[in-house]
């Protein structure tokens, strides 16, 4: 357990002493404020957060490739990796460590834009069920694309390439819902349950049903998991 | 300490090492001497459990470094060839990153940390970001980081290429110190740094051991001390002539003449008192001896002659086996 806390926190250090989560961060609150704003115009406007979450999901994506490409990639270029893995140290306590902090900035970029739900509850009446389940879907989606990210960047020692495959894993994920309506039967069914917008249109709505978050979860453990059997696989090669 | 056995390492289908064995004693220093590319850093790699042998194992301190790795990975201190560091971390965060994977009681890290620094004259540098440091400088913090967590036994792979003479000096300097309280394997391709920190030598060359012995004993075998330099008062001709009429004397070169005073290399055999044989023959001659000085035979001389006559003996064997 202090393995991994060491690892988050010197990636949180090199997080916040380099430009990129701040550029990140600025991009994200800039981005889902304006689609915020706009979803708040109108003739008939809603007091939601529907008209960020929806989009920012996708935005999160992007996002998670970007923080999480120099994770494991860096470290295969400057060769630290090789003191790192010789350190008395669990090969999953690295990713686990590296995993929690790219984490945290994501729940820190989230917090952040806590403000437009807060203005909400100040100028209006929302309902407070689909901001809460509107967050979740965020922090899950956030999760899954962190770990396609790690996954990606032990792939590589070349970030460009990692963001590349990552970004790539992550599209799949999202185009299958729209490649399941030319297709039907069982396909179609695959191709649908696979997409992550299926698994985050009830959350949107306000559903909390254990099977969507469920869903992003195991895609996040899986990658994990296939992240660490990648670093273990130098002992073996 | 470390007990390899038969480790092979294959790149695909290039073997970069074959059958290595050696073992190293509790406190003992080990050179492990050889050109660029001749395996050394495989080697190291193996024993710090980054990459598996093809075949073979090797034990640190009575664990295996495949299936107990961890256990072996403990008791090391790793200084890796190109000195990886992260370079936005200062070098005392970086020390107490390493220092808590290394599963240091957190107490006892802070005021090792302190020791270490000192240890390495890094007080000025202390708080200073690695990637600001210079290259000798970075190189003690490898060090530091390798010996922070008093591992018994270090590793080091070619701690002195690409720094200054000066800081080379400096580092061997800590190195020797390192060597009384630690075992260490240490490579090099820089023989006389070798020489004067290992009490053995391993040379290893094209993936495969040529010799493992003490440093003298190496020389010994390979018929040292036989080759003197000498400055004699006298006409150069009729002394070379003298000289190569003794029995035993195999060549005299003549090495430069400055006023009547030649300086003259001579080879003898093995096993005979060359020097004697020499002063014998300038004091009969008549001529005025000047000054006498055996050399060793270098580590150059020796790794060369090791070197050549496996190449020898390989490309023998290839007459063999084409004439056959």
């Amino acid at each position: 357990m202090r393995n991994i806390w060491a690892i988050t926190y010197k990636e949180l250090n090199t997080y916040l002493s380099s430009p990129i989560a701040y550029v990140l961060a600025a991009v994200f609150i800039g981005l889902a404020g304006l689609l915020f704003s706009l979803s708040l115009g109108g003739s008939f406007p809603e007091a939601t957060v529907r008209g960020f979450v929806g989009p920012g999901v996708v935005l999160l994506l992007v996002v998670g490739s970007l923080l999480t490409m120099r994770l494991l990639a860096e470290e295969q270029k400057l060769g630290t990796l090789e003191l790192l893995l010789t350190s008395p140290i669990i090969d999953a306590q690295v990713v686990l460590g590296k995993f929690l902090a790219s984490f945290l900035i994501i729940v820190g970029m989230l917090v952040l834009s806590l403000y437009f739900p807060i203005l909400l509850f100040v100028f209006g009446d929302p309902d407070p069920m689909p901001i809460v389940t509107g967050y979740l879907a965020m922090v899950v989606v956030g999760m899954t694309a962190l770990a396609i990210g790690i996954f990606s960047s032990s792939l590589t020692s070349n970030q460009i390439v990692a963001v590349v495959i990552s970004l790539g894993i992550n599209f799949i994920l999202v185009i299958t819902d729209i490649a399941s309506r030319y297709t039907s039967g069982l396909l179609a069914d695959v191709l649908r349950y696979v997409s992550v917008s299926a698994h985050t249109s009830d959350l949107l709505l306000g559903i909390l049903d254990s099977r969507h978050i469920l869903y992003f979860l195991s895609i996040t453990v899986f990658f994990l998991f296939v992240t660490v059997r990648m670093l273990e696989s130098r002992r073996w090669r | 300490m470390i007990e390899a056995k038969g480790l092979t390492k294959y790149y695909g289908n290039f073997p970069a090492i074959e059958n290595v064995s050696f073992d190293v004693k509790s406190g003992e220093v080990l050179g492990f001497l050889g050109p660029n590319g001749s395996g050394k850093t495989t080697s190291m790699r193996i024993l710090t459990g980054f990459m598996p042998p093809t075949s073979g194992n090797a034990e640190i301190g009575g664990y295996d470094v495949v299936t107990k790795s961890r256990d072996a990975r403990r008791l090391i201190g790793y200084l890796p060839e190109s000195v990886p560091l992260y370079t936005d971390m200062t070098i005392r965060s970086y020390l107490s990153f390493m220092g808590t994977l290394k599963d240091m009681p957190r107490a006892k890290l802070r005021s090792r940390i302190d020791d270490v620094i000192d240890h390495l004259s890094l007080q000025d540098y202390a708080d200073t970001y690695v990637g600001r440091l210079s290259k000798g400088y970075r190189q003690r913090v490898g060090i530091a980081q390798a010996i922070l967590h008093e591992p018994p036994l270090l590793i080091l792979d070619e701690p002195t290429i690409g720094i200054d003479p000066r800081q080379v000096v400096e580092t061997r300097q800590i190195i020797k110190g390192l060597g009384g309280t630690h075992t260490v394997l240490i490579s090099s391709h820089v023989l006389p740094e070798v020489s004067m920190i290992a009490d053995r030598v391993l040379i290893i060359h094209e993936g495969h051991v040529v010799a493992m012995d003490k440093m003298e004993n190496l020389s010994n075998t390979l018929g040292g001390n036989t080759r003197v330099s000498i400055e004699v008062r006298g006409p150069e001709k009729a002394i070379e002539k003298a000289l190569l009429s003794v029995d035993g004397i195999q060549e005299v070169v003549i090495e430069e003449v400055t006023g009547g005073v030649v300086r003259l290399q001579v080879q003898g055999t093995a096993g005979r008192p060359v020097r004697e044989d020499i002063a014998k023959t300038i004091v009969d001659g008549g001529w005025g001896l000047y000054e006498m000085n055996p050399f060793g035979l270098t580590l150059e001389e020796i790794f060369l002659r090791l070197t050549t006559t496996e190449q020898a003996s390989l490309d023998s064997d290839d007459e063999e086996e084409s004439s056959a």
